[in-house]
């Protein structure tokens, strides 16, 4: 057996064997480079199991030779592969970022520590997509939620703290709910193995454990999720996080929460059951509808310009949500390629603002005032990649926005089609706000004029920036493969 | 050299000019020669390859093909080289219009303004020489995006209110309506080039074509018809450079020109007469044209005044398009150059007269003709042309889409052209009279006009209202291409 038969352990391995070196050594500056080498690494055994599984077919991993159904299965299919090589990518950009913002946003002390959680956290995430187990998927969901908790009070605002506790508050009965969930299933059918759970869930699908389950995991995953009206924690806790946190769980926690959502209510439950027999696609359709509608209309009034980008996700989380409830391929292969592209603006939108509150100290929009001035390459990839996020032509956000669209129009609902362009506005009147802080408005008097951020920010902002409009122009490879997942989703595995 | 080779350099050009301002721009005078430079340049190159052009080979360039079966092409027909013809000659001349205002008005943020100028013709070019539908939409937004600093250039509250509602109303529309259009088309036929004749078949529901046309009208907010005309007064706070991009160079035309290429190559002529929709969108641009004359009457303020009139021209184009014979689109098409040209003197005017007069009002311009003689003969000039009168341009287009109104036999809609162009010369004629045969308040001392380079570039617009009218059969050959 040689390396390349464990690269799905291995993206997940390396971040979690490397999160405690990181508190033994317990040094800022070594615990920086461990985490950013387990990350690269785990982003090359990533882009490697990616195109394994697109020449071949899905990787199925015995943990410690244990065969499923008793042992535990890691099992890689296209669309884990795709989220993984998602998270790990975002995971490897933040890293290289991290060292200099961490160093003024985070007390020296607990830097360590820090890196050690930033670790865990992209471990549980990464260690969602490519298990097989539905048990091991809520161990790995609770690894990286309980480390979020502890990043988010890391923040140095004191309400940090609060926003923390808010999130755990919500996070953990969100985790309850699914481990319920889970136990109905496993009662009805004595398996835990997705694979299993799918084969033998039809012949007791009709039954009110089965369906009492399917509804405890939903709300569960919809709460780690952020769905409307489940969202409330998430403003708090993107807005009070270090820039860094806010930056890693915006471009991959609610991605990784859409993941699991597919995974079980498509792969586990079959979409005939979920999006069928229960009426979870027009409920979802509903809830995205409404959170596009809402959120976005909470962001445009937002003065906290981190609280802002936080509203914007849970409407960016309504359009994916909107995709799935579609239930058709063309939907869900929407909602698969919005992940991605929503990745790359979010992402490249909070390490902007990272690079901001670097130089600032915070980033309310009047801290704006004159920054297309004085930070001229932050404020032009905060310009790329808000574009992205309205949907221009040209960029990545636009392909999303006209595969969603062309895929509401498959099935003759025109007026979501309007809804989801209403969306584009408001996203333009939000970004606008900012935009026109940042270039037409003159700085406050006695406020010191900052510097551009130093280039160890720029660099990883940019190459994401660049992303926004690479993948607006050329698309194989998400597209692709989000056409590709989404049809080996739905019409059952190879 | 042939047209395909030039095409890549039509489309650069532009963009480059950006970069090489903006890395010029600490020496103001080396920047503005880059700009006026490439200005001259880009015309040569248009003018070359318009030459160069014939239906048989039709050059044409792939940028990106971003949804497979999708691409962004770039394709000159006879239309769009019109369009670029216009856009490619007025861009220097407004450069060198720029120099003379922006330092005599000692404008901040000169280098922004230039570089964002470039990149604006760049988004015309390429809205000009489209191949499809898509690439029309991707550089109509590249050319709201670029044009919104010039909007909000002054960065005061006015500025900054004026550039919002510029960018809510054009991107509202194109998001909302157009780009809904574009994909609703794309789902029903699989194709969004532009193609002699109309891309849908000839089965396709009226109704559903009706509704289609009404969201492509609709959606082209850059063609100001009522109701969504208020960006255009608004974005009157701009420098009168700018406003001379947003009214003649390229924001306008290429809005009428997007409603042109989709009456003429989506939907097709014949397709279009038939529809209910087209004579309700053409009765709207008809209202458009009378009410925009009206308000026009009653500002006082010049370039409001210019702003309403823009609004009110714009409609006589979108009737031509929307009236479904050639006439009308061939008097539409030819509408563009000569209003572009009409209306791009009387801004260069109003501009010359805040520089050297300090004055923004029509009532403060009494007497203003024996200080500013060349700038009033100038204005005179516009003035006449836009309402279409001989010895100049306008006199051909207004013709033509009278007689498409006649052949289209929708008699109101010849009277409210005919009306209209009385209203024309009410409002805007009562400036050079005012100008010449009022007596001033104030006794005024001698003559004092605008900086020279923006009377030599007054000059060469006006020079060209009068050319056109008699050198207009070249246009007029060229428009009618569209149709063969």
């Amino acid at each position: 057996m040689n390396l390349g038969d464990h690269l799905p352990l291995l993206a997940i391995i390396l971040p979690l064997l490397a999160a405690p070196v990181c508190v033994l050594i317990g040094r800022a500056g070594a615990a920086w480079l461990i985490a950013l080498t387990s990350s690269v690494l785990s982003l090359a055994a990533a882009a490697a199991l990616l195109q394994g599984v697109v020449q071949e077919r899905t990787v199925s991993y015995q943990l410690g030779g244990w065969a499923p159904p008793w042992g535990i299965e890691l099992r890689v299919d296209l669309l884990g592969a795709y989220v993984l090589l998602i998270v790990c990518a975002m995971a490897a950009m933040v890293m290289a970022y991290a060292r200099r913002s961490v160093i003024r946003e985070v007390e020296a002390a607990l830097i360590p520590a820090f890196y050690a959680a930033l670790l865990l956290v992209f471990a549980g995430l990464a260690g969602i997509t490519v298990t097989g187990d539905a048990f091991n998927l809520f161990v790995f969901l609770e690894i990286s939620s309980l480390a979020s908790y502890a990043l988010i009070s890391m923040g140095r605002d004191r309400r940090a703290v609060s926003a923390a506790f808010q999130y755990l508050v919500m996070g953990s009965i969100g985790a309850t709910f699914i481990l319920i969930g889970i136990g109905f299933l496993y009662l009805m059918t004595g398996t835990l193995n997705m694979q299993d759970l799918a084969q033998r869930l039809p012949a007791v699908s009709d039954t009110r454990t089965v369906r009492a389950g399917f509804a405890f995991l939903t709300v569960g995953i919809g709460l780690k999720l952020a769905l409307f009206p489940l969202h409330l924690w998430l403003p708090n806790a993107y807005a009070y996080a270090p820039s860094v946190v806010s930056a890693l769980l915006a471009a991959t926690a609610t991605k990784v929460a859409v993941y699991a959502l597919l995974r079980f209510i498509i792969d586990v439950f079959g979409a005939d059951f979920s999006l069928g027999d229960m009426p979870l696609n027009l409920l979802l359709i509903l809830l995205g509808s409404l959170g596009i509608l809402v959120a976005s209309l909470v962001a445009v009034y937002q003065d906290n310009v981190k609280r802002m980008l936080a509203y914007s996700s849970v409407a960016q989380v309504g359009y994916m949500v909107l995709g799935i409830g579609l239930a058709s391929a063309a939907g869900v292969s929407a909602a698969i390629l919005h992940l991605f592209n929503h990745a790359l603006m979010k992402g490249a939108l909070f390490l902007a603002l990272g690079a901001v509150a670097y130089q600032m100290g915070r980033v309310r929009l009047k801290d704006f005032a004159g920054l297309g001035r004085s930070m001229p390459w932050t404020m032009a990839a905060i310009v790329v990649s808000g574009l992205s996020l309205i949907g221009v032509p040209g960029t990545a956000g636009f392909i999303s926005k006209w595969y969603l669209v062309l895929a509401i129009l498959e099935q003759d609902l025109w007026p979501l089609a309007m809804l989801v362009l209403v969306g584009s506005i408001l996203a333009l009147l939000y970004m606008g706000r900012l935009v026109e802080a940042a270039y037409f408005q003159h700085p406050e008097k006695n406020t010191v004029v900052p510097r551009e951020a130093p280039l160890s920010l720029l660099l990883p902002l940019w190459v994401l920036a660049t992303a926004n409009l690479y993948f607006g122009l050329f698309t194989d490879l998400n597209v692709g493969i989000a056409q590709q997942a989404s049809s080996q989703l739905l019409e059952g595995r190879p | 050299m042939s047209a395909q080779a030039l095409l890549p350099w039509i489309i650069t050009l532009p963009f480059l000019t950006a970069i090489a301002v903006l890395l010029t721009g600490r020496w103001p005078n080396l920047r503005e020669t880059v700009s006026l430079a490439a200005g001259v340049g880009q015309f040569i190159l248009v003018a070359l390859m318009t030459t160069y052009w014939s239906p048989e080979t039709t050059p044409s360039l792939v940028l990106a093909e971003p949804i497979p079966g999708m691409a962004l092409s770039l394709s000159p027909e006879p239309l769009g080289l019109l369009f670029a013809l216009v856009a490619s000659f007025l861009w220097p001349v407004t450069t060198l219009y720029a120099i003379g205002y922006m330092r005599g008005h000692g404008e901040e943020n000169q280098t922004r303004f230039y570089a964002a100028f470039a990149i604006s013709i760049g988004a015309a070019m390429g809205i000009a020489l489209a191949g499809d539908m898509l690439a029309l939409f991707v550089f109509y937004e590249l050319l709201t995006l670029a044009t919104y600093p010039l909007v909000t250039h002054a960065g005061t509250d006015e500025a900054r209110k004026a550039g919002r509602v510029y960018l809510v109303i054009l991107m509202g529309t194109s998001v909302g309506l157009l780009l809904f259009a574009v994909i609703w088309t794309w789902q029903l036929t699989g194709t969004l080039s532009f193609t002699p004749g109309g891309v849908f078949e000839p089965d396709t529901g009226g109704l559903l074509l009706g509704t289609l046309l009404m969201l492509y009208v609709l959606g082209t907010g850059k063609a100001a018809l009522m109701p969504f005309h208020r960006w255009l007064p608004a974005a009157m706070v701009a420098p009168t450079p700018v406003s001379a991009l947003l009214h003649a160079v390229a924001v306008v035309k290429a809005g009428v020109f997007t409603i042109l290429k989709v009456a003429v190559y989506i939907f097709g002529l014949d397709t279009l007469a038939g529809l209910a929709a087209a004579d309700w969108l053409a009765a709207l641009a008809g209202l458009t044209i009378l009410l925009a004359s009206l308000i026009a009457m009653t500002r006082d303020n010049l370039k409001a005044r210019l702003a309403y009139s823009t609004i009110s021209q714009l409609g006589y184009i979108v009737l031509g398009a929307m009236l479904g014979n050639a006439a009308g689109v061939v008097g539409g098409g030819m509408h563009i150059a000569m209003h572009a040209f009409g209306k791009i003197t009387l801004f260069f005017c109003a501009g010359a007269i805040l520089v050297a007069a300090h004055k923004t009002r029509v009532s403060e311009l009494d007497g203003l003709g024996h200080q500013m003689p060349l700038t009033m003969l100038a204005f005179t000039i516009g003035a006449v042309s836009i309402v279409g009168l001989p010895p100049f341009g306008g006199t051909w287009s207004k013709w033509l889409l009278v007689q498409g109104t006649l052949d289209a036999g929708l008699w109101l809609l010849t009277a409210v052209l005919l009306v209209s162009s009385l209203l024309n010369i009410i409002y805007l004629m009562a400036v050079p009279l005012r100008g010449f045969f009022a007596t001033p308040a104030a006794q005024t001392s001698g003559m004092r006009e605008a900086p020279l380079p923006s009377l030599l570039a007054m000059g060469i617009t006006a020079t060209g209202c009068l050319l056109l009218f008699f050198y207009a059969e070249p246009i007029y050959r060229l428009v009618w291409g569209i149709l063969l």
